[in-house]
């Protein structure tokens, strides 16, 4: 299971790339395992704000469903949409492909997530690597 | 030993043997003594056919009059006239003892069945898709609620007073527990009174329900209710207690619902004191994948071959527990395969002709009670149902009826306010489906006539 | 047999088609229609077919023959319960003096309808050992749903306000935690112990003041009973708390145990489960929900009662939580169930149950060699693999479920309960031979040599259906949900 360095992780097996005050997020290429074919996928709209740990979507593949947390509080400044239309893409490179990107609120939240060591580690305990 | 049950005494002892027990007791052991039962059941001793024959004979004796009577009673359960077809073809063993179509390859008889239903519902209510089912009108339109409440992120919806009343019932009940609040839209000569709508409506409602032809039968004008309600951003919900009258009347979705509900009984169904009837759903495309319940799609087998299957089962309850968004499971399968048998005999053509006799015959009706000096109670244009004030109390006219075959309509009494409607005690709500003929019809006019003036004299007795 | 038929009914419309002839409208046309304004009027014809009645006929019985049935074969639905379902008992219900019954016929002519609710309220009260029924709910989730709502009626009727939550076994159908959210509360998943029963421990952390109930399947969806099903009565109502009964397994303990009896406050029942109402492609059903006496006021109105002069609607006391359903429940779901407690009386309850049983242990201990046991013990009525003992580790349970139906059987529920990965449940219920259950044995066992001697059968089946393994990912990914018109 691919895990990159570099890269935030949460518990929920979502992924956060920091480049200056923006931040895109995704699910880890774990995450897109265990889901199996991602079928649909629901992204919030541009200007949405959300806490840490806030559902901002969906994605789902035929036989399970899984809401989409948010790692850190920010505003969304972009959703995308090419994953919307073909939800196969996150099957094909889960952090080529991120689902949507904020404006940070609290640079200090992102000392809360995993690095990829501790990524790592979690996902060998949940039988995945 | 029953005749449902195969095993035999010699079967059952070499089973328990290959089982390594003694007795059948000894695989009951993990059920603790104290509660084990000792006595028998007091449900008395197993009745053959013949015996429960015999029963059930004297049941049905007690219903026969009833059954039998002319029927001009309506009110979300209408007596209309039913192909032959149809239960010969709903009594086929592997429809009706199939389980839900979890296994596409052996179920695509009940699949493709659904898929035919979703298309005809989502076209005579106008809207993008349709579920395989809900219960029944009344918690089809509870659902409903919640979904706008759940896809407005609001809490508070708006219920027109000329919805059915036990629709109401069941709105309120499935609100009262998820704490959202329900207002009540006053009606105003029979149909919802949009001044109070427009004043009701508020940045936190998420919806409104109106039901048309509305429970007293009138046809409600959503074309002038839908900007009212989608500047506010709620949504519109529209209730179908009568989808016949969609053949000839205006469907909710061109007329800008975001939610159509409904009753389906009136598509091939037996009144059946209630129930099994057909609950049915469609809406707008941003709406689809909140539907509750399951949901028949087409796709391909591994060979390109057309197939159906239960698909966008990530939204239901066995995948996604208590984030689905309902809990519905078993449905209303067989009488959705019912509405599509019964649509598919009549056709388009025939559910127009069929909508349009009970349009005329009721109307028929109606100009024949006004000339025996009856007084219609709303003026607004109706369907096939209508409200009327006798002369005399019309639970007692029933009485009178009854005893001369005759079902009569439904007694306001109960749903009407009595300082808005201080004859609400007379009034009736009558119900002309295409079964019913102009003879029957004469004949219903004479005795409502002869009952009202029964019924006053000995009213006048009394006093 | 024409099961490569392949049409959509509207595919084989014909314009000049009908299927059904209205007899002549006996009174003259009015202007009345004028009196509706334009707009009102349907502007666009419905997508419905023109088809002659024998081409209506033709069509529904290829699609027909395209079903699997009870009637036709073994069906070991696990949790699902599919027995056989009696022919009297449709030929009861289709008798006009209750099939032709209006709901809001005056009740005094309704009598011989309101006694049959009155008396199977009854019935269903002795089998379970509950105080009253409510016939109204249209199916098992839908008395879950109302059965949640009278624990949040019964709480706030004390003013216990901060009993907002529901505990469910983690082994527990999805209806259960769907249903609590569906009635506004709020979730707790306990696991399981390692013998598949609830965790007393794990339940013990999850009772506190905000618990208003636990629901439990008893036996459960392993198919063991809950052994400590009366420690587990006391902690939650110590708690404060109720006990819910999901009816699903019902079939294993007729006439040996009564829920009532095990201190659950409300339980629902599957009429098309376990008093052989037929599932009819997936309902209609009948789920009606019984409680224990101190919650008979809050049932959802109307119930009927018996009064000297005759049987009534009841619209109780003002402490009802209402209507759930339009009319009194799925009335000829339960004319069916009746008739089918009355033909099998106690004997032929506590029977059927039994032999459930037996069929149940008979095909766990032939087969448990080839399949994965998880939890080995006696078990109720059905019971669950942990998919193959061995073979080819590529074989998916999927392939064992897909297999079967080339030999003829219904496969067993797949994949669930969610604590067993390779779930097979199978429920072989009381309505199958001996000869029936060794024939399934037979095949289970050639499908667990083939998983060694020949995977490739296994992965590509079914091989002879009227389509093979369908592409469920591009329906969900491109949902295709009505027919349309080619351009």
């Amino acid at each position: 299971m691919n895990v990159l360095e570099g890269l935030y992780y949460t518990t929920e097996h979502e992924w956060l790339k920091v480049e200056g005050e923006t931040a895109y997020v995704g699910i880890t290429d774990f995450a897109q395992h265990a889901l199996g074919d991602v079928a649909y996928i629901e992204l919030p709209e541009v200007g949405e704000t959300f806490a840490a740990g806030e559902v901002f979507g969906v994605i789902e593949s035929v036989k399970a469903a899984s809401d989409l947390c948010m790692p850190v509080s920010g505003t969304v400044t972009e959703r995308n949409a090419a994953t919307e239309e073909d939800p196969s893409l996150i099957n094909r490179d889960a952090f080529e492909n991120h689902l949507i990107a904020i404006t940070l609120q609290d640079a200090g939240e992102i000392d809360r997530l995993m690095d990829a060591a501790t990524y790592r580690a979690l996902i060998a305990e949940e039988g995945g690597a | 030993m029953s005749v449902y049950i195969p095993n035999t005494r010699t079967d059952r002892e070499k089973m328990l043997a290959r089982i390594g027990v003694g007795t059948l007791d000894a695989l009951y052991r993990d059920i603790p003594a104290e509660i084990r039962l000792t006595d028998a059941l007091n449900l008395g001793a197993p009745l053959s056919e013949a015996e429960l024959g015999r029963e059930i004979a004297s049941l049905a004796e007690k219903n026969a009059d009833a059954a039998r009577a002319v029927c001009f009673l309506g009110a979300g359960a209408y007596d209309r006239l039913i192909p032959s077809a149809i239960k010969h073809m709903v009594s086929r063993s592997e429809f009706y003892t199939a389980y839900t179509p979890y296994q596409p390859e052996i179920s695509q008889g009940t699949l493709q069945a659904i898929f035919e239903f979703q298309t005809m519902i989502s076209s005579l209510t106008g809207m993008d898709a349709a579920n395989a089912s809900m219960y029944d009108g009344a918690s089809a339109c509870a659902e409903a609620v919640l979904m706008a409440v759940r896809h407005t992120k609001r809490r508070r919806v708006l219920v027109a007073e000329t919805v059915h009343p036990e629709t109401r019932e069941v709105i309120r009940t499935y609100a009262r527990f998820n704490g959202i609040e329900i207002a009540e839209i006053p009606e105003e000569g029979g149909l919802i009174d949009s001044r109070s709508l427009s004043a009701l409506l508020s940045e936190d409602t998420a919806g409104l329900v109106v039901q048309t032809p509305n429970f007293f039968g009138l046809i409600e004008d959503l074309s002038e209710i839908e900007p009212l309600t989608h500047e506010r951003g709620a949504l519109l919900i529209a209730s179908v207690a009568d989808p016949l009258s969609l053949a000839i009347l205006e469907s909710p979705g061109r007329q800008g619902a975001d939610i159509a509900v409904g009753e389906g009984q009136s598509f091939g169904m037996g009144l059946q004191f209630g129930g099994p009837y057909l609950g049915f759903m469609a809406v707008k495309a941003p709406l689809i994948r909140k539907l509750p319940g399951r949901i028949v799609g087409q796709t391909s087998d591994i060979e390109g071959k057309r197939a159906f299957v239960l698909t966008l089962q990530a939204r239901e309850q066995h995948i996604r527990r208590e984030k689905a968004t309902s809990n519905i499971c078993s449905n209303q399968g067989l009488n959705a395969l019912i509405a599509t048998i019964y649509l598919t005999l009549l056709g388009k053509n025939g559910l127009r002709e069929a909508a349009t006799h009970s349009f005329e015959k009721a109307h028929y009706l109606k100009h024949k009670l006004v000339e025996a000096g009856m007084r219609p109670l709303f003026d607004a244009p109706f369907f096939d149902e209508f409200a009327v004030e006798l002369t005399a109390d019309a639970r007692e006219v029933n009485g009178r009826l009854m005893r001369n075959g005759v079902l009569g309509g439904y007694p306001l009494a109960d749903v009407l306010p009595e300082a808005k409607y201080p004859g609400r005690a007379r009034a009736m709500l009558l119900c002309v489906t295409e079964k019913r003929t102009k003879e029957e019809m004469d004949r219903l006019a004479v005795l409502l006539s002869e009952a009202c003036v029964e019924a006053a004299s000995s009213e006048r007795r009394e006093r | 047999m024409n099961t490569n038929y392949d049409k959509l009914i509207f595919e084989i419309s014909s314009d000049e088609k009908q299927g059904y002839a209205l007899p002549p409208l006996d009174v003259g046309r009015s202007s009345d229609v004028d009196a509706i304004p334009a707009h009102l009027l349907r502007s666009d014809a419905p997508v419905l077919p023109q088809v002659s009645e024998p081409e209506a006929v033709r069509h529904f019985t290829c699609l027909s023959q395209k079903n699997y049935g009870v009637d036709g074969g073994f069906y070991p639905l696990g949790s699902c319960t599919m027995k056989y379902n009696p022919k009297i008992d449709e030929d009861v219900a289709a008798l006009p003096a209750f099939a032709g019954l209006h709901p809001y016929l005056p009740q005094n002519a309704a009598q011989g309808a309101l006694q049959l609710m009155y008396e199977l309220d009854q019935m269903l009260s002795e089998i379970t050992g509950m105080a009253k029924f409510s016939l109204q709910p249209a199916a098992g989730a839908h008395g879950e749903l109302t059965g949640l709502m009278i624990f949040k009626a019964y709480h706030a009727g004390r003013g216990d306000e901060k009993r907002k939550k529901i505990i469910v076994p983690d082994s527990s159908h999805g209806t259960n935690p769907a249903s609590a959210a569906e009635a506004g509360f709020e979730v707790v998943q306990i696991a399981s112990a390692a013998d598949g029963t609830v965790d007393l421990d794990a339940l013990a952390a999850a009772l506190d003041d905000t618990t208003a109930g636990l629901m439990l399947t008893n036996p459960n969806t392993l198919g063991l009973f809950e052994t400590n099903i009366l420690r587990i009565s006391e902690m939650v109502h110590g708690a404060g708390g109720l006990l819910y009964y999901d009816g699903a397994n019902m079939n294993a303990i007729m006439g040996a145990a009564r829920p009532g009896d095990m201190g659950f406050d409300v339980i629902h029942l599957n009429m098309h489960k376990t008093f052989a109402t037929p599932h009819g492609g997936g309902g209609p059903g009948a789920g009606p929900i019984g409680v224990a006496r101190k919650l008979v006021g809050f049932l959802p109105r109307p119930t009927v009662r018996k009064d000297p002069d005759g049987y009534r609607l009841d619209a109780g006391d003002g402490q009802s939580i209402g209507r759930v359903k339009g009319f009194y429940g799925n009335f000829g779901v339960l004319v069916r169930a009746y008739c089918y407690i009355k033909t099998m009386g106690a004997e032929g309850l506590r029977e059927a149950s039994r032999v459930a049983v037996l069929n149940a242990n008979y095909l766990k201990e032939s087969l448990k060699g080839q399949y994965k046991l998880p939890y080995d013990r006696v078990c109720m009525h059905e019971f669950v693999f942990d998919g193959l003992a061995g073979g080819d580790p590529q074989v998916r349970t999927l392939d064992v479920a897909k297999r079967l139906i080339d030999l003829g059987y219904h496969p067993p529920t797949t994949y669930f309960p969610l604590i067993v990965p390779n779930a097979l449940m199978i429920e072989p219920t009381e309505t199958e031979s001996l000869a029936t259950l060794d024939d399934f044995v037979g095949a289970m066992t050639r499908i667990a040599d083939e998983a060694s001697g020949d995977p490739a059968v296994l992965s590509a089946a079914p091989h002879n259906t009227p389509v093979r393994r369908v592409d469920e990912l591009k329906a969900a990914r491109t949902p295709v949900l009505k027919w349309q018109a080619k351009e």
